[in-house]
């Protein structure tokens, strides 16, 4: 009587986003793909080169010293914003009006567009004009962005820091307002310090969503272009050539298409086992539940 | 060593929590706090332990005013309803963190936490986390570490309510078999009266930040002091209906009246408040003294042993609970008897009279 009746446009339904994730990311991964092993020297006539390019990139030395910095940069700013987006969130308040005049002035960073951070660091940190650049030579600091590679670091770790400790923080404290009230009256019958109450009871309350901020981190970190780009450009000479920024100069500066897309593949690459050995080390002992 | 609030108040901004209140608790048994959400349980709890200080008053343990000392050095114990337990240690090593704060010697934490895991059937346990664990493991871990301290003071506050209904009665009964023959003070709060009347012990009833009675469970509940403390102390709720005393008569409505029983022969005339448990209210009629009621069905609920009525009788809704199956329609009118020799009587200010 009731049969069931097969009803393909059901798939009407997807297709939405199987079009979106096709347009997003199928269709310019293959595209890479297709680059990256080919040679064209133009007429859109192209070679088979095969893993040609992909040995260039592997054994080029610039490419070594992009990665090189690229991982410095990545790891100084998680070494910084993740304690202190933990220190900041565990002073914020935990209830009264505050809460909310602190959670508004945190999320206000994050709000701005990323290429307008970088010009109002450019700006702020210009040693001639800026506020910060007149104070730091002000103080008797040597202190030039445009031409010493330190004070070039300096900056663009301190515009990071300033950009994205937020997003540590205000995760940080969702996971502390998580924990019950009565954890912290337990442990202040045990007579537990307040470090011991950080390291048993906020430490692996905060875990899950530590990882997140910290894999968020990772990976936005590690893909950052628009910052550093308008802040130095890579400058001064190549001291602050990340990856990405590398990556542009190779595909738009040079047209180089195939180094470029093999070079893409090897960074995605590495960002996805990165990305898994910080998760599978995070997540590491963990309980069913 | 008993625990005694004299005259404690708290208040929090302008809204009081807990009125002035006075009570001395039992050193035998379980003292039970019972009321309402929000009545105030929890905060009287944590006066207790010296988690919160009173606002006034004093808080005197074994003879000594410890209302300034600080709850880590009162050697007070407690467990919640959320189960809390160090989430990144095993079971044993949860069990052994107080006796660790403590500085007691190795092989001496070891003795005690496997005799305190045996005896709440943690043994196998031992090197599980907590998230290994169910609901229930996790709080006879937590009632572990309560107890395994020989705290003086231990203060339960609704342990059995976030557990599943056949771990509740089964902790439950283990509950007072786990205190006995131990030398301490036990808190207990409940919002839910049977349990109430499970534990036995003493009971307090208590209404809005106000203790409104305390003395032996089977005592508060059988003899209420006043409509609150019977109005907290049943559940379902208990009926309440005004009535009128004269020439010897109880007056409920033009159709309800009976003879004055007892106690009730004695009141003078006038009005009243009567209080009646629904299980005094029986669509059969039972060998006790009955006024009879007409209803109509509102609500007919049927649990396999027991039948809950909900009816009216003009602008009054009442619930009868009796054993067996007694089927009914929702707009039947139905016929129910009072056993009035059970009725309590209130005065307008409340208290029992009768």
């Amino acid at each position: 009587m009731d049969a069931k009746t097969e009803n393909q446009r059901g798939w009407l339904y997807v297709l939405p986003v199987v079009v979106l994730v096709a347009c997003n990311a199928v269709i310019p991964l293959m595209a890479v793909v297709n680059y990256s092993v080919q040679e064209t020297f133009g007429n859109n006539v192209f070679f088979f080169e095969g893993v040609k390019w992909f040995q260039q990139v592997l054994h080029s030395e610039r490419f070594h010293a992009a990665l090189l910095r690229q991982l410095a940069f990545t790891g100084i700013i998680l070494v910084i914003e993740v304690p202190l987006g933990v220190a900041i969130a565990l002073a914020m308040p935990r209830r009264g009006p505050w809460v909310s005049v602190c959670l508004v002035l945190m999320a206000l960073p994050l709000l701005i567009p990323w290429n307008v951070v970088g010009a109002m660091w450019n700006i702020f940190a210009l040693p001639d004009i800026g506020m910060l650049g007149r104070l730091l030579n002000g103080l008797g600091l040597n202190y030039n962005y445009t031409q010493q590679p330190f004070s070039a670091w300096a900056t663009l770790i301190a515009m990071d820091v300033w950009h994205w400790t937020s997003l540590v923080v205000l995760l940080a404290y969702a996971g502390l307002s998580s924990i019950p009230d009565a954890y912290y009256q337990a442990a202040k019958i045990d007579g537990a310090s307040s470090w011991a109450v950080f390291r048993y009871i906020q430490l692996p309350k905060m875990k899950r969503v530590l990882t997140i901020a910290v894999l968020l981190r990772f990976m936005d970190s590690f893909n950052i272009y628009t910052e550093p780009f308008v802040l130095t450009g890579g400058g001064p000479g190549n001291s602050t050539t990340l990856l990405s920024i590398d990556l542009v100069k190779i595909a738009l500066g040079q047209f180089d298409l195939g180094p470029a897309a093999a070079m893409s593949i090897i960074y995605f690459l590495i960002i996805l086992a990165l990305s898994w050995i910080f998760y599978t080390v995070m997540t590491r002992g963990e309980g069913q539940s | 060593m008993p625990l005694e609030l004299r005259s404690v108040t708290k208040r929090v901004g302008a809204h009081a929590h807990i009125h002035d209140t006075s009570v001395r608790l039992a050193e035998e048994g379980f003292n039970i706090l019972l009321g309402t959400t929000l009545s105030g349980k929890t905060t009287l709890m944590q006066l207790m332990a010296g988690l919160e200080q009173p606002t006034s008053g004093t808080v005197w343990f074994a003879g000594r005013n410890v209302t300034r000392i600080a709850v880590q050095r009162r050697n007070v114990a407690m467990v919640y309803q959320q189960f809390i337990n160090y989430p990144n240690f095993t079971v044993f090593e949860n069990i052994a963190s107080p006796l660790r704060v403590a500085r007691v010697p190795a092989p001496e934490i070891d003795k005690r936490v496997r005799r305190m895991a045996d005896l709440l059937r943690l043994g196998p346990l031992l090197q599980r986390r907590p998230a290994e664990l169910s609901g229930g493991q996790q709080q006879r871990t937590a009632l572990a570490r309560a107890l395994v301290r020989d705290a003086d003071l231990v203060l339960l506050d609704e342990p059995l309510a976030n557990l599943d209904f056949k771990l509740r009665e089964e902790l439950r009964d283990e509950l007072p078999k786990l205190f006995a023959g131990r030398r301490c003070t036990v808190v207990f709060a409940t919002s839910e009266p049977m349990e109430a009347l499970l534990l036995g012990g003493h009971t307090a009833a208590l209404h809005q930040g106000r203790i409104t009675q305390f003395g032996p469970t089977a005592e508060v509940y059988r003899r209420p002091v006043d409509l609150l403390t019977a109005q907290v102390f049943s559940n379902p709720p208990i009926n309440t209906a005004p009535v009128t005393k004269q020439a010897g008569s109880i007056v409920l409505s033009d159709t309800v009246r009976w003879p004055a029983q007892g106690h009730q022969q004695q009141i003078p005339d006038g009005p009243y408040t009567i209080g009646i448990r629904p299980h005094h209210v029986s669509p059969v009629a039972g060998g006790h003294t009955a006024a009879r009621i007409d209803g109509n069905v509102l609500v007919a609920e049927i649990s396999g042993s027991e039948s809950t009525i909900h009816f009216s009788h003009g602008p009054l809704t009442w619930v009868s609970q009796s054993h067996g199956v007694h089927p009914s329609q929702v707009g039947d009118i139905a016929r129910f008897h009072l056993d009035v020799g059970q009725c309590l009587f209130f005065d307008a200010d409340g208290r029992r009279v009768a």
